[in-house]
């Protein structure tokens, strides 16, 4: 039984070398990302074309990849973490795995409500979460806002996606911001209470449930609004900005900060700048339907023809530092 | 050393420290994460507790008990069947029963409530005949019960089957002449006789239970792994959740043992002869029935769903870098499969020959890491490459550990040690000692013993693991996504990537490879004879 022995060791000595990651060469930027292969691959590989720097990747969930920098410490591979949701980008601030960057740059094509106060990190598209709703069988004059739709009049009509999704979470904490824990938990259990049905794992789900009659109105992120409608021009739902007379519509963004302890700190940040530029900008609002956070950049023509809406402009951070509480509102509130 | 009745062919003391050490690859990763990160948690666990925490576990209970009553009626039904009976189609469904294996539970899930929501086909169809239809929830327990019995029945089918035809007709008949009805007979003499077998398969697929998060987040049912991945995701507290997870992991270990009292080291010996007997026509033909249904229903609907799909999306996305990500599944499944293996088989003989307190309990130990969450243990074992890098780092030592693969591999050591072991525990006990002495006293050497008596007495054993172990490496998800190597996507990565955005349609086709990829492996396993 030796034999299995020495198999063991062999095997294990196999792995060891196997795929063991060299570090990173000067020209080359090592990111971790909780955006998809496909839609960051083609920006990043403009950014090679351009430079001749290469980017390697990873993919996983953000407070996965947080845990891998956080493990990894002083010696992580990772110079950049690029990530969606400003609660995981202000969780990775928290967990001091990120470093402040000071750039003229990113200042001026960033504005300051997208961007950490602290300079940790920076909005590189915005995402904006509304109302959506069946044209069949709902008269936007009887939309207002988010916490309208707690009202008795829409009980039985509303789909809502899951609690347990980001997006979710910095709705509620901004409205904890600007309503109070109190009157925040009476909408979420007025929307709890006016559920059509079980809550949904994704937002396409919920619209296709809008189409099917299953519900009459929703909330969901507008890009899926988009893709849906792409495949399905007679597609019998609309977006309606909410809250359009008080603090508009809630907006969320994915961005990208420089690791405390990044091997190379200064092509990160040229990276994050460049991706803040136009061309990139460009990029990232197009392939997935997004809004560029830089304001001097359109968003594709299909995303401006939904209309202009005004913009909820408390910082993004704050659903950051409000998402714990949110979570737990939703979970007094019986919201799954 | 005290010389034990077996021959025993290396250091003792050597070999227990082995298994020691096998067992504290699974509890060192959750140690590591209850002490390495201190955090409020009082705070999270009062939450919890206040609010979702006994729904949770309710939940838990319920799926639990679903899953079990639908894998045990499924599994040991057909595996009587198919052992015992002759009936229509009985040669080709003895295999194909085996096909829903291949299929991950997150993607049948995602099918399952692609074909049940109210706005698919299913309802859709209902409604366009009956409109005044109201409709019902794809989200509903008893969707998640179906889905998870269907994945995972394969598990106590295989190993009943086995058991079943072990036993041959001569047990029963025996039955039957001391005056037992049919189904006495069956429950009396035939179940008892299974059940080492029953409640090994049981065991595996109700540890897959607890520590599956894909499939149930696809139909957002709560169980208690949400509860460890709402701790970390949703309230940044990923103590908590490690708290939470070894309280899971007791929770097994305690059920584990209690199964092991209650059979009481029962052991039959087997008696030989395996016959089936007609069925009546009828009665055969509602077998036939039966036995079709269910792999319609767990493998044959699913996987034209997402046919239809990957046809609807024109191959988009499957390009030289999708061959990749073929290539890498495939070689990870080999290659911890190997692994898993040989210290599986390790195990099994220091258990064996060194059958103290001490490797008894290490051994159980070693094969929980079944139920673990696959994120928390893979976190688990970052965090200690970690410290062990930094420590060789200080000796000036500089060894990429983390991000490397041997992390990877040895997660799914932990993982699915459990699933290798208990089959090559049955192939090593078929080797019994008398055997081994008559070949010693006839002067074979150690190595023709190992050769000529061990190796093909337990090779359909190790086979069954090896195959098993591949399946599973290659459908896992979690510990998959945050250890590889850069490079090294999967199959499952590229499925996670696509249904997180709910872009269900384009993860059909890596799905389906997937499916495909782990049809080669239950194939094989059910062809070898």
């Amino acid at each position: 039984m030796r034999v299995i022995g020495v198999m063991a060791v062999a095997l294990v000595a196999l792995a060891g070398l196997w795929g063991c990651s060299e570090p990173a060469a000067d020209n080359e930027l090592v990111v971790y990302t909780s955006r998809n292969d496909h839609l960051i691959k083609p920006v990043f590989d403009a950014y090679t074309e351009e430079t001749g720097i290469t980017i390697r990747y990873i993919t996983d969930n953000a407070s996965a990849l947080a845990a891998r920098i956080k493990a990894e410490g002083e010696r992580t591979p990772a110079d950049l973490l690029i990530t969606v949701d400003a609660g995981n980008l202000w969780n990775a601030a928290e967990m001091e795995l990120l470093q402040p960057v000071e750039s003229v740059v990113l200042e001026s094509n960033v504005p300051a409500s997208y961007t950490d106060p602290a300079k940790q990190w920076f909005g590189l598209t915005k995402r904006a979460r509304t109302i959506v709703y069946s044209t069949e069988r709902v008269n936007p004059e009887n939309l207002s806002s988010y916490e309208a739709l707690a009202e008795p009049e829409w009980k039985g009509r509303l789909c809502l996606r899951t609690s347990k999704k980001v997006y979710n979470q910095s709705l509620v904490a901004t409205m904890i911001e600007r309503l109070g824990s109190e009157k925040a938990e009476a909408v979420v259990t007025g929307w709890v209470g006016n559920l059509a049905t079980d809550v949904f794992s994704n937002d396409t789900a919920l619209m296709e449930a809008i189409v099917a009659g299953q519900c009459d109105v929703g909330i969901v992120n507008t890009y899926y609004y988009g893709r849906m409608k792409r495949d399905n021009p007679q597609l019998p739902l609309s977006l309606f900005w909410a809250n359009q007379q008080d603090s508009g519509v809630h907006i969320n963004i994915s961005g990208g900060a420089v690791t405390r302890y990044a091997p190379h700190p200064e092509q990160a940040k040229a990276l994050l700048e460049w991706m803040t530029q136009p061309k990139a900008q460009h990029l990232l609002a197009e392939i997935n339907l997004e809004y560029p956070v830089s304001p001097s950049v359109q968003p594709a023509e299909e995303v401006k023809s939904w209309g202009e809406f005004r913009e909820d402009d408390l910082n993004v951070s704050v659903a950051g530092a409000l998402q714990v509480d949110a979570v737990k509102l939703m979970d007094r509130a019986g919201y799954r | 050393m005290r010389q034990r009745p077996l021959p025993s062919f290396s250091l003792p003391g050597l070999n227990g420290a082995s298994a020691v050490a096998l067992a504290l690859l699974v509890l060192v990763p959750i140690l590591v994460l209850l002490s390495a990160w201190h955090q409020q948690q009082w705070e999270t666990w009062q939450h919890l507790l206040d609010t979702v925490l006994w729904r949770l576990v309710g939940n838990t209970l319920l799926l639990m008990a679903g899953v079990t009553v639908g894998v045990l009626a499924l599994g040991v039904s057909l595996a009587w069947c198919v052992a015992t009976l002759e009936f229509p189609g009985r040669r080709w469904l003895e295999w194909a029963l085996f096909l829903p294996m291949a299929m991950p539970a997150y993607v049948l899930a995602f099918v399952m409530v692609d074909l049940l929501d109210y706005a698919g086909p299913i309802q859709t169809q209902l409604r366009s005949w009956w409109p005044g239809l109201t409709g019902f929830s794809a989200r509903h327990p008893l969707w998640v019960v179906v889905t998870l019995t269907l994945v995972l029945y394969p598990y106590v089918y295989m190993l009943a089957r086995l058991a079943f035809q072990a036993q041959g007709r001569a047990v029963l008949e025996q039955a039957r002449i001391l005056g037992d009805g049919p189904l006495r007979a069956f429950f009396k003499v035939a179940l008892p006789m299974a059940r080492p077998g029953i409640a090994a398969g049981l065991a595996l697929a109700l540890m897959e239970t607890l520590a599956d998060f894909g499939a149930v987040s696809v139909f957002n049912f709560d169980t208690f792994t949400t509860a460890i991945y709402k701790s970390w995701y949703g309230l940044f507290n990923l103590q908590a959740a490690a708290q939470l997870a070894s309280l899971l992991l007791l929770f097994v270990l305690v059920a584990l043992v209690l199964e092991r009292r209650g059979r009481r080291r029962a052991r039959f010996s087997e008696l030989g002869g395996r016959k089936v007997v007609r069925a009546r026509p009828k009665m055969a033909w509602l077998i036939s029935l039966f036995a079709f249904g269910v792999l319609f229903m767990a493998f044959l609907l699913p996987v034209s769903r997402l046919l239809y799909w990957v046809v609807g999306t024109g191959l988009q996305g499957v390009d030289l870098r999708f061959a990749n990500l073929v290539w890498r599944t495939f070689l990870l499944g080999a290659m911890a499969a190997s692994l898993v293996l040989v210290l599986a088989s390790w195990l099994a003989w220091v258990k064996r020959h060194q059958p103290s307190a001490l490797v008894s309990a290490s051994v159980q130990l070693a094969t929980l890491g079944y139920a673990l969450p696959g994120s928390v243990l893979a976190v688990g074992i970052m965090v200690s490459f970690s410290a062990v890098q930094g420590g060789l780092h200080e000796l000036g030592l500089s060894v990429p550990l983390v991000g490397g693969l041997l992390a990877l591999v040895l997660a799914y050591v932990v993982r699915f040690l459990a699933v290798a072991f208990g089959p090559v525990e049955n192939a090593l006990q078929q080797v019994r000692p008398g055997l081994v002495e008559a070949a010693r006293t006839l002067g074979a050497s150690s190595s023709e013993v190992g050769r000529r008596v061990y190796l093909p007495m337990m090779l359909p054993g190790l086979l069954t693991a090896l195959l098993m172990v591949g399946i599973d490496v290659m459908k896992e998800m979690p510990a998959t996504l945050l250890l590889r190597p850069f490079g090294w996507d999967t199959l499952a990565v590229r499925i996670y990537e696509l249904t997180a955005e709910g872009e269900w349609q384009r993860a059909a086709a890596p799905s389906l490879t997937l499916v495909l990829l782990g049809l080669l492996p239950v194939i094989l396993l059910t062809r070898r004879r």
